[in-house]
């Protein structure tokens, strides 16, 4: 479904993805790991059409991303790890927009919307404007949107951040059988290790742009003889601090968030 | 079709809930209605040269529509810090509609500025002939369409506001004081006369003024044709450059 061939992707004389390659098969929940600028969303930007690599293949869903953009388009759906909403509409319009975008037919657009802003719990707020929401309720509106078409694959950048527990639990049990139901790939990224556990088939971790390995959480454990997979993560990516720590960038990113946000 | 109306209906709907921006983009022209009006009007007059006010009005419209469709394009660098334009480009259907859809969306408004001007003029004591006016809104759209495809593909490419107003100041300002908006070209030196006749703006202007006061320099048919002319350069560039873009 998803095939990465010594993918590249520099950004001047800095690669921040260095020659990567990996598959994602149909029906997979795929997980990317990695430390903060290990590169994981540059690769999600360029399998979704928004970077252009500096060298390497990518093919999605069978159409090769660079040179069928609009085939490679129709094929996935994303929830981005940055803020994505027009924060001048409101939350049904904000639906809307997508709905009609990725061609959803007329008749369905209501139920769906309703449907998924009530998953959320946004329904009784469809009519205010976005600008009016939480940083937690803007998330929980944009993996609505992003929920709204049913793609072959969807691309999850960090879709928990900032969220809750409970609203954590219900997004992988919705996605969860999403896969299973309707034979969606999920390829998602989270600094939430646990999560990649209970949730992926496999696991992949990258750092400094370099993929380390690609397995089941299971295997990776074994391999690095790991008693938990964060221990297997810092074994793997080191236990030394990067300019931005795991939890200091995080921290670091909310406080962005809630900026942009407000 | 639908994925070009959503996206102009979301820049109308953005619009109507701005009043700050309605109120903003009708400012300027504004002053300087009220002040080259009244300021020169006198000095027109004593120079042989009729009434300023009705000389000035189709200027002052061509300005409104102008920088309120170049305005359009800092709307797409907004999206870009606020992250939504990520959500268009991912979108399934063709660069070319969405660029275009928003362009619409932002021309019509535009358009609603230029006419909010227009009728502010009459109560200035404007006197346009009503004949032509819906062919004066088919003008106005057609500079709208092309200067929002312009700042679109603008938009495109330059990321930040600085960047966007050294385009306005540099480029779109000069071509609008040179376009003969503001003064007759038949008394001014033969450089600016030239700049004027190579200039898009002018023969928008020329245009309104013979839809609206009934004079024209260069002829309609002319004005009409430089006006189509730029219309299909503008677009062809603003679909061009969105098409490039890389978020
Ligand atoms: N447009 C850009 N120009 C220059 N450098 C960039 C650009 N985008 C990303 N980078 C750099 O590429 C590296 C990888 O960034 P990326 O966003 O892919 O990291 P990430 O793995 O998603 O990290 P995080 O967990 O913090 O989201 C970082 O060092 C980042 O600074
Ligand atoms: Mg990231």
């Amino acid at each position: 479904m998803i095939e990465v061939n010594h993918l590249v992707k520099k950004f001047g004389s800095f690669t921040a993805v260095d020659d990567i390659s990996f598959k994602v098969e149909p029906g997979e929940l795929f997980a990317l790991l990695g430390p903060n600028g290990a590169g994981k969303s540059t690769t999600i930007k360029m399998l979704t059409t928004l970077l252009k690599p500096t060298a390497g293949s990518l093919k999605l869903n069978g159409y090769n991303v660079v040179k069928q953009q609009s085939a490679v388009r129709k094929s996935f759906g994303i929830v981005f790890q940055d803020p994505s909403l027009d924060l001048d509409l409101t939350a049904y319009e904000n639906m809307q927009l997508h709905a009609v975008m990725y061609h959803l037919k007329p008749k369905r657009i209501k139920t769906r919307i309703e449907e998924l802003l009530t998953l959320v719990e946004l329904w009784d707020r469809r009519n205010s404007l976005v600008k009016t929401f939480s940083g937690g309720m803007k998330r929980r509106l944009e993996i609505a949107r992003g929920l709204l078409h049913q793609p072959k694959i969807l691309f999850l950048d960090e879709p928990t951040l900032g969220l809750d527990a409970q609203t954590r639990n219900l997004l992988w049990e919705y996605v969860g059988n999403l896969a299973k139901t309707k034979d969606m790939t999920i390829f998602f990224t989270t600094h939430y290790l646990e999560e990649a556990e209970t949730n992926a088939d496999r696991i992949a971790i990258i750092d400094h742009g370099k993929l380390l390995i690609v397995a089941p959480a299971d295997e990776v454990k074994k391999s690095t003889k790991s008693q938990s997979l964060e221990e297997a993560y810092l074994k793997l990516t080191g236990k030394e601090i990067r300019d931005e720590s795991v939890s200091k960038g995080e921290a670091w990113r909310e406080r962005q968030r809630a900026r942009v946000m407000r | 079709m639908r994925v070009i109306y959503i996206l102009w209906l979301r820049q109308l709907k953005k619009y109507v809930r701005s009043k700050s921006r309605i109120v903003g983009a009708i400012g300027q022209p504004l002053l300087f209605l009220l002040a080259l009006g009244y300021g020169l009007g006198s000095v027109y007059k004593a120079a042989g040269q009729g009434n300023y006010l009705q000389f000035l009005v189709p200027g002052i419209m061509v300005q409104t529509v102008l920088f309120s469709a170049m305005f359009y394009g800092a709307m797409i660098i907004f999206d870009r810090q606020f992250g939504f334009l990520k959500e268009t480009l991912v979108a399934p259907d063709s660069r070319f509609k969405i660029m275009f859809g928003g362009a619409l969306g932002g021309a019509t408004t535009s358009v609603i500025q230029g006419m909010l001007v227009f009728v502010i003029s009459l109560f200035l004591g404007f006197k346009p002939h009503w004949s032509q006016l819906a062919l004066t809104i088919v003008i106005m759209s057609v500079l709208a369409v092309a200067i929002t495809s312009f700042s679109s593909g603008i938009g495109s490419f330059v990321n930040d506001m600085q960047g966007f107003q050294a385009i306005n100041q540099f480029l779109i300002f000069p071509l609008y004081f040179l376009s003969g908006a503001l003064y007759p070209l038949n008394r001014v030196p033969a450089w600016l006369r030239i700049i004027a006749e190579i200039n898009p703006i002018s023969y928008t202007v020329d245009a309104l003024r013979w839809t609206l006061i009934g004079t024209t320099r260069f002829g309609i048919w002319h004005d009409l044709l430089a006006l189509a002319i730029t219309l299909v350069v503008l677009v062809g560039f603003g679909a061009f450059r969105f098409r490039h873009i890389e978020a």
